[in-house]
């Protein structure tokens, strides 16, 4: 008796694995580590909706690129965009999914969220470790009103490579010559003082727990962790909140339409209320895919999560594309994503 | 043997069936034979591997950069100008400061539990020691950055700053700031991660002293401390030594907890209490990101150098166990 239940058991057990193996194979993608958790979010519920589920592993937007160049997996996905002739060698195409914000955070006993405002330049003088205590004049001059401690500053940043550190140094590389000349910006640089600590996450446990630290993690982060931030001067002198609202008018300035390979880096852009250190994340599929019927179902994906992703960004704190940039992004998958008879792979609604 | 048997066996007149039985022995043990051996085999063929594949991983790193590879301390992504120096300075200092915490200690242990401990405590001592070294790498990395750090961050770091002010070479090697994190918080958790090594298998050869000798020790007057010292010591010390290297290997290689609390700076400081970063913690850190050949290549090249640390190390002690038999008049 003992033995058929078991055995009665095991085959259901079966049957379960093998009706999911039987659905649609899951679509396959690799990279970024910053959008994993809307990614995750919408394929959850796109599972839910329409049987079909996604595998995304989030290993790096390096792993992302080296994954998606050795054919490994149906898409890539990555924080800093590929250069247009990069994306041609390769015969990619690529396009962004979501907009969210990198933050300046800080433990600086006595100064509350936001009481503190920084400008570009003195933000990479304090990364280059040539301001070193908060009372120093630069700071006090950016807030007169606030009695600053005469800390000495600890800077935290990632270890690891990472596209957040790719979006700041980025932005650190256009507000100040000296930054630009000797550190640069990459998804890892050489960096001149501080502590290394892994993951958005170790950058803030650095942070909560060194008095007088700096760090920079994903708003998205911050904001569900509760840390306290600064306040930054963007392009036009306004000072500005890190908030939804100010990510995404740093978004909607930019000329998307005319920019080959959607190659936009959103940081340091004009407008009044525009946060300077904005960024959106990409997706990289080939243009002639060898399994087209692959792409597609990850474009199908994609194109559910423009039209009915956008509550579910927001909730995670990221910012949904504009309409009109979408509309673009769906008119160049029926123009570059062509299967061997040149016939688009997927075309949207 | 079977040979041995089988001819016995012949010579007792014994039927055919039963030579047939022993011939199927012999084949059972010539199958076994080739089974171990490969089993042996297997293993120098996977090194062999591993060894040929740093290598070849290596090959443009070091051809570009040379030996300023080993002698620069330059990390730049961004330029791509690789220098190994700071990691290997701290996979060896961390390491260092591991074993001169964790061989006095463990060895202290050891002692305790076999010469002096009573018989009631003996378990519980024994078992938390053996659970110690069941703790996965990462427990301990999470540990020392949210529990350990602070805590070494508020009150030791402090104290041996001013302890030490004065103290002319000290003062640098104990300069503040106090992050809480750096070489020597790694060097810390390194200690009690290779503690429950240093003290099992010495309590384990502690324990094949014979105890005639510690008995006929004691007899001649000798206190516990002479014990130890002229007799358990000099008796085991290949075992101390081998456990003091097991512990030593993986203080090298240990990579998820020293990266959490070690800061990951590619910087050498003079003070130990600064950030710093090891070869392991530099690869498990940069490699998912390293974009360009000549990055993941410096990346494998550090992975070649701990190799030949590692040997080196092994050789070392090696060669020293050799030099105390010759003294010792094996």
């Amino acid at each position: 008796m003992k033995l058929t239940n078991i055995a009665v058991a095991a085959g259901l057990f079966a049957a379960a694995i093998g009706l999911n193996a039987a659905q649609a194979a899951d679509i396959s993608g690799a990279g970024a580590t910053f959008p994993y958790p809307v990614y995750a979010k919408w394929a959850d519920t796109y599972k839910k909706e329409t049987g079909v589920g996604m595998n995304y592993q989030s290993i790096g937007s390096g792993g992302g690129i080296k994954q998606i160049k050795a054919k490994t997996v149906t898409f890539g996905a990555s924080d800093a965009p590929l250069k247009p002739e990069e994306l041609e060698k390769a015969g990619l195409v690529q396009f962004p999914t979501v907009i969210g914000g990198v933050v300046p955070i800080i433990n600086v006993p006595g100064l509350k969220p936001g009481e503190v405002t920084l400008d570009g330049q003195t933000l990479a003088d304090i990364f280059q470790g040539k301001i070193t205590k908060w009372d120093d004049e630069a700071i006090q001059k950016l807030n007169p009103q606030v009695k600053l401690p005469s800390t000495a500053i600890a800077v935290v940043h990632r270890s690891d490579g990472s596209g957040t550190s790719f979006v700041f140094t980025n932005y650190l590389s256009q507000v100040s010559k000296d930054w630009a000349d000797n550190v640069g910006a990459a998804s890892a640089v050489e960096w001149p003082v501080g502590l290394g600590a892994k993951g958005n996450e170790g950058v803030a446990a650095g942070v909560g727990q060194t008095q007088g630290s700096i760090g920079y993690v994903e708003y998205a982060f911050a904001a569900q962790n509760g840390m306290s931030y600064t306040k930054l001067i963007n392009k036009d002198g306004q000072t500005v909140a890190p908030d939804a609202a100010n990510f995404a008018a740093a978004a909607a300035n930019v000329d998307w339409a005319n920019a080959p390979g959607y190659y936009v880096i959103l940081t340091n852009e004009p407008g009044a209320t525009s946060w300077p250190i904005t960024a959106a994340t990409f997706i990289l599929v080939y243009a002639k895919p060898d399994k087209p019927a692959d792409v597609a179902e990850a474009l199908k994906f994609f194109n559910w999560a423009y039209d009915k992703g956008d509550a579910m960004a927001e909730e995670l704190h990221y910012i949904p594309l504009p309409d009109s940039v979408v509309a673009n992004i769906k008119a160049t998958w029926a123009k570059d994503i062509l299967d061997a008879d040149g016939k688009p792979v997927f075309t949207a609604n | 043997m079977v040979d041995a048997a089988m001819t016995g066996v012949i010579g007792a007149g014994m039927d055919s069936a039963k030579l047939k039985r022993m011939r199927r022995f012999r084949a059972g043990d010539a199958t076994f034979r080739g089974l171990t051996l490969g089993a042996a085999l297997l293993v120098l063929l996977l090194l062999g591997g591993v060894i040929l594949s740093l290598i070849h991983g290596s090959i443009p790193a070091l051809s570009t950069f040379g030996l300023d590879f080993l002698t620069t301390q330059s990390w730049n992504p961004v330029t791509e100008k690789f220098g190994a120096l700071a990691p290997i300075y701290g996979t060896v200092v961390t390491s260092l400061i591991a074993l001169l915490i964790a061989v006095p200690v463990g060895i202290g242990i050891a002692i305790f539990l076999t010469e002096l401990c009573p018989p009631w405590l003996k378990r519980p001592i024994g078992v938390a020691i053996e659970l110690l070294a069941g703790i996965p790498s990462i427990i301990y990395g999470i540990w020392g950055l949210f529990v350990f750090a602070p805590f070494f961050q508020t009150k030791i770091q402090p104290f041996l700053i001013s302890v030490f002010e004065p103290i002319p070479v000290l003062n640098n090697l104990f300069a503040g700031p106090p992050y809480g994190i750096g070489i020597l918080t790694a060097g810390f958790i390194l200690a009690i991660m290779v503690l429950p090594f240093i003290t099992s298998i010495t309590r384990d050869v502690f324990d094949t002293v014979p105890p005639v000798l510690k008995e006929a020790t004691y007899g001649l007057g000798c206190t516990t401390s002479e014990v130890v010292r002229k007799v358990v010591l000099p008796y085991t010390r290949v075992g101390v030594i081998g456990g003091v290297m097991l512990g030593l290997g993986r203080a090298l290689g240990e990579t998820m907890a020293v990266t959490f609390v070690i800061g990951n700076a590619h910087k050498i400081s003079a003070s130990i209490m600064a950030p710093g970063t090891t070869i392991s913690a530099s690869i498990a850190n940069e490699f998912t990101e390293a974009v360009g050949d000549l990055y993941t290549s410096s990346l494998i090249a550090l992975g070649l150098i701990l190799f030949v640390i590692t040997f080196i190390v092994l050789a070392a002690a090696r060669l020293l166990l050799m030099r105390m038999n010759v003294k010792a008049g094996n």
